[in-house]
Parts: C-alpha cells; structure tokens; sequence
C-alpha cells in the first residue's frame, strides 16, 4: 500500500542561483525515502510540478551517497540574479516551492 | 606533516564581520579566507568603478582585516581574501594604508590578470567566439558594450604570492573554492597533476566559500533547534596532507555542523555534480564520504579529481536599464482581493501613461511573491494582510522615476485599509554574460606583486 506524502515530509532542500540558472539539492531524509525519490522525481515530474518550466530546460542528476538529487532549471533568470525583478531574485526560495511537490512512499 | 587549519571569512559582500572575528579569535587559525564576490557583487563594483577609478573593490576587505588582524598575530593567521573586486592593486594600496595608520605591519600582495575587459577584442581575433554558455547566443548579439569581464582564476597565483611571503593575498574575480585550496597546496606541497589531493582541497572550499551555510545558516530540517544563531560559529576545516578534512566550529558557538548541514552546502550552486570544476582541477563529488566523528564533527574524506578544463570561466555584464519596485500594502478583511485590485489600477494607469515598458512584474508579498503559480490559492481567501509589489524594468532612469510616481495616489483613490511603502530610487540593473575563453591567454597576463608594509 502506498501513500502520497509531500517532499517536504520525507526531505530537505537547498536552492541558489548561477548565471541563468537555478539549482535545487534535494536530501532525503533516509534510504527509504531516496528510493522513492529517485524513482519519482524525474525531469517530467519537476515540469510537471513547477508548471512554467519546460521539462528539456531541467536536468537531474542523482547523487547516490549523498541520498540526494541535484535539480537544475535552466533560464530561470534570463541575465542572472542583477537581471531579475522578482523579490527572490537569488532562487533561494526554490527549495522549499520544490518540497511542495507530491509523491507515492510505501506504507501509510 | 601537521594539519592545517583553514576559517572561513565573509561568505559575501556584506556579510558578518563580528562573526568572522569571533570565529579567528576562538580558533586557532593558520589561514583565513574570505569570499567577498557573487555574479551580483561584480555588476555593483562596476558601478562604483565608474564612479570613481580609485574605488571598486569591496571595501568590507579593509574593515575585516582590521577587526581579525589584531586577533589573530599568536596564531599568525594568514589571510587570502578576493575582496579586490575589480580592482586588486587599489584594494591592496587602500588596505596597506589603513593597516599603517592602526601600526599593523602586514606583507600585502595583490593578484592582477583576471580583468580581461581590455583584451576582448584580442582574444576575438584569436579564434574565441565569447558565445554565451548559458544561451548559447552569438556574441554579436550583445546589445550594449560591457562593464566588465573576468575571468575566474584559480589557485596558482595565491599559491605564488603565499610562497613570496605575503600576510595578506589581495586577489580579485578567483573561484571562491580556490581562495581556500591555495594554502593547502602551499603547506602540503601538492603537485599540480594530483587531481584527487586538489579535489578535495576543492571540497574544502566549496564548503567553507559562504561561511555560515554550512554551520546551520540556511538550514533545511530542524532549523528551529538550531543553538544561538546570533552567536553563530563561522566553519573551520582541519585539513591533513592527505586532503581528508573534518569540518567543525569552535566549541560552545552557535549553529550546528552535521551531515545534514554538510551535503546541503556540498550541492549549493552546483550544476553537474560528477564534474564540479574550477580552474584547477575537477571534482565528482559523488565519492565523498561524509563521516559524523562528534558533535560539530564532519570527515570528507574519498574525494576523486579529474584535470580541469582547458577554459576559464569569463563573466560579462553589460547594462540592461533600470528597475524600480514599490509596495501598497492592505489589511483584512479581503486583503488579497484589495491588493488585486491595486493591480488592476496600476496596470491600467501604466498601459495608459506609460508607453514603452520592457518588462512589468506583479506579484503579491504575504501570498505568492515566492512561490508564484505554486502559492496554495486556499490560503488567499482569508489573510490577515496581503501586499501588492510592483517591479518594472525601463529603459531609461527618468522613466522609472515617474513609474514610481504612480503609486502614492492609491492611498486616498484606491482600495481601503491601504499603507504605502515608499520604493527606493531606480538602481541600475546588470545582464550577466558568461563565456568560456581558452586559459593561455589569459594566464599569461596574471601578475603578483608584493607591497612591504
């Protein structure tokens, strides 16, 4: 039986900016809760979720011994951080926006 | 061999001083370096460059040298700090002076080469395409001339000036994470060709480069917990010749260093983090083991290193006009939809008086300024106050000016339960271009000297 829990409930994260681009570590919080990660937050699942991303402007990349994800949105801040007019303008709010995401964990 | 104790410094332009110094007067220091450059500083020293020939640097350098140079000659700290900015030699010349007038004695050098504005052109005809590696877009397509351009330069240079007997290295746009490796291939003698030594110097740095983020600053998890963050323990890493480290802070400050705190900073602003690269050597940070030995207590050992890349990272800015922003705030009840409201009234005055406006941001603080389309709308319906934040990019000062002049009026011929915030004048606003530019070139105009106090 599986349950749908927040990422929030099941992992940490960290969000900063570089150039034009946002970065998001994703930490789970043991190796249960990675397994379930690694097979759910896919570049699709992260487009899906972020709705204004195109899913080829993402990539993931998995970092097992760390039980983490590095989630990269391309073109986020067209001319960087200087650039950008919204209030964070350094992406350091993107973490948590990610922990909002939903996915299935076994148990319940 | 012994180990070797590196602290970190500011993290940042603007960063904490007292926290640095507490953190050189509680730990017993052999070096202590400092990252005062973001993508964002660079776009504001040009700025003041312009302003005044002599400045551009950050001057936060000078007023942290002064506060940890007295506490730190038992220990004989040395310092590496790349608060030079765009202008190393006049950051040194300005440090030196003040450091005489307190009867500090300290052998400054300064690091010069990674400006490589004046050379672009050069370089141009030499084959490079200075496309942007972001967008991939052509050179051609700049549409104003840059500010500025540097280049990120990495450990040799520090290395040079530490072997040469200098206090303090004085440098200007180096890779944060070199800033910390240098000292470390300076005592232990590391050959430039041992990539897994280099890149766990790297690792070192990396974690230190924004000083509280990895002693429980920014903390995702239990960072209610946290111990006295007011009195926060600024990182050391005790580094042995072999470039395994034990991150830690000094005993009885606040914050917490652990495997958590750790792998949070280890990915923070990093792209692939099979190839972490710098100017010196390559970093998979997907071999490092983290290793909790006691409270405060983290091994990085593990680390594997590839060659770095044949380029440097170079980063242009050029101008891209001005911003202005302002808020009207209002309260319950229906604060959200008064503050929407606010926004179709400004919308409307700025489509009618305001011809020509490159770029109009809306959003709503107190519900959705950070989180945008993913804000819960089910918490919109009953806030206790909600703010209405404008943000406009103009292509000239005088218009932002006047864009600013169309909010006060909302407070007596708007929604009611209003409060005003008045903006702050028009700052200029700076569009980033990175490219990646062959080293040889460049590395052949780095220079360091040294002042004697």
């Amino acid at each position: 039986m599986s349950t749908s829990v927040q990422l929030h409930q099941i992992a940490f994260a960290r969000s900063g900016d570089k150039g034009d681009k946002v970065n998001i570590g994703l930490f789970a919080r043991d190796a249960a809760a990675y397994r379930a990660i690694r097979a759910q937050v896919t570049q699709e699942a992260v487009a899906v979720h972020f709705q204004d991303v195109a899913a080829d402007r993402i990539q993931v990349y998995p970092v097992d011994n760390l039980h983490a994800l590095n989630i990269v949105l391309s073109g986020r801040l067209p001319g960087g951080a200087s650039c950008a007019l919204g209030m964070d303008n350094m992406a350091k709010t993107a973490a948590a926006a990610l922990l909002r995401m939903r996915i299935e964990v076994q148990g319940g | 061999m012994k180990p070797v104790v590196l602290g970190a410094g500011l993290g940042f332009y603007g960063d904490s001083i007292a926290h640095v110094k507490r953190s050189a007067q509680n730990n017993r220091l052999d070096y202590l370096c400092s990252d005062h450059l973001g993508e964002l500083t660079l776009s504001i020293l040009q700025r003041d460059r312009r302003a005044d020939p002599t400045s551009g640097y950050a001057k936060d350098m000078v007023a942290l040298l002064l506060a940890a140079w007295p506490v730190t000659r038992e220990a004989g700290t040395r310092f590496i700090c790349n608060g030079g900015g765009l202008n190393p030699r006049g950051a040194a010349i300005a440090l030196r002076q003040a450091m005489r007038a307190r009867g500090f004695a300290a052998r400054i050098a300064f690091v010069e080469g990674d400006d490589v504005l004046p050379h672009l052109d050069v370089l141009r005809r030499g084959g490079e395409s200075l496309a942007n590696t972001d967008t991939g877009a052509n050179f051609s397509a700049v549409p104003q001339p840059f500010g500025f351009a540097n280049a990120y330069l990495g450990a040799r240079p520090l290395v040079q000036a530490l072997q040469m007997g200098a206090d303090i290295v004085v440098t200007g746009r180096v890779a944060d994470a070199s800033l910390f490796l240098a000292p470390l291939v300076h005592e232990f003698g590391w050959d430039w060709q041992d990539h897994d030594r280099l890149a766990s110097g790297l690792a070192v740095g990396h974690l230190l480069e924004c000083s509280g983020q990895v002693s429980g600053g920014n903390l995702s998890g239990d960072w209610w917990q946290l111990s006295d963050l007011s009195d926060i323990g600024y990182p050391i890493a005790t580094v042995r010749s072999t470039g395994d480290a034990v991150i830690g802070k000094a005993p009885g400050s606040g914050g917490r260093v652990s495997v958590d705190s750790v792998r949070q900073q280890l990915l923070y602003e990093v792209h692939d983090p099979r190839a972490y690269l710098s100017p010196d050597v390559s970093l998979d940070m997907t071999s490092l083991r983290l290793r909790a030995l006691g409270p405060d207590q983290v091994e990085v050992s593990g680390a594997i290193g590839g060659p770095p890349p044949g380029t440097l990272k170079v980063v242009a800015g050029y101008r891209a006009g001005y911003a202005v922003s302002g808020m009207l705030g209002y309260s319950w009840p229906d604060a959200l939809r008064k503050a929407q409201a606010a926004a179709d009234i400004l919308r409307q005055t700025l489509a009618r008086e305001e011809a020509g406006l490159e770029e109009v941001h809306i959003s709503f603080p107190g519900f959705n300024a950070l989180h945008g389309v993913l804000a819960d709308p089910a918490q919109g319906r009953d806030l206790n106050e909600c703010f209405m934040r404008v943000a406009v990019r103009t292509a000239d000062k005088a218009q932002a000016r006047r864009v600013a002049q169309h909010l006060p009026w909302m407070m007596v011929g708007g929604p009611p339960d209003v409060v005003y915030i008045p903006p702050s004048p028009p700052r200029e606003l700076t569009a980033i271009w990175p490219m990646r530019i062959q080293r040889a070139p460049i590395e052949s105009r780095i220079s360091v000297e040294v002042l004697e106090p």
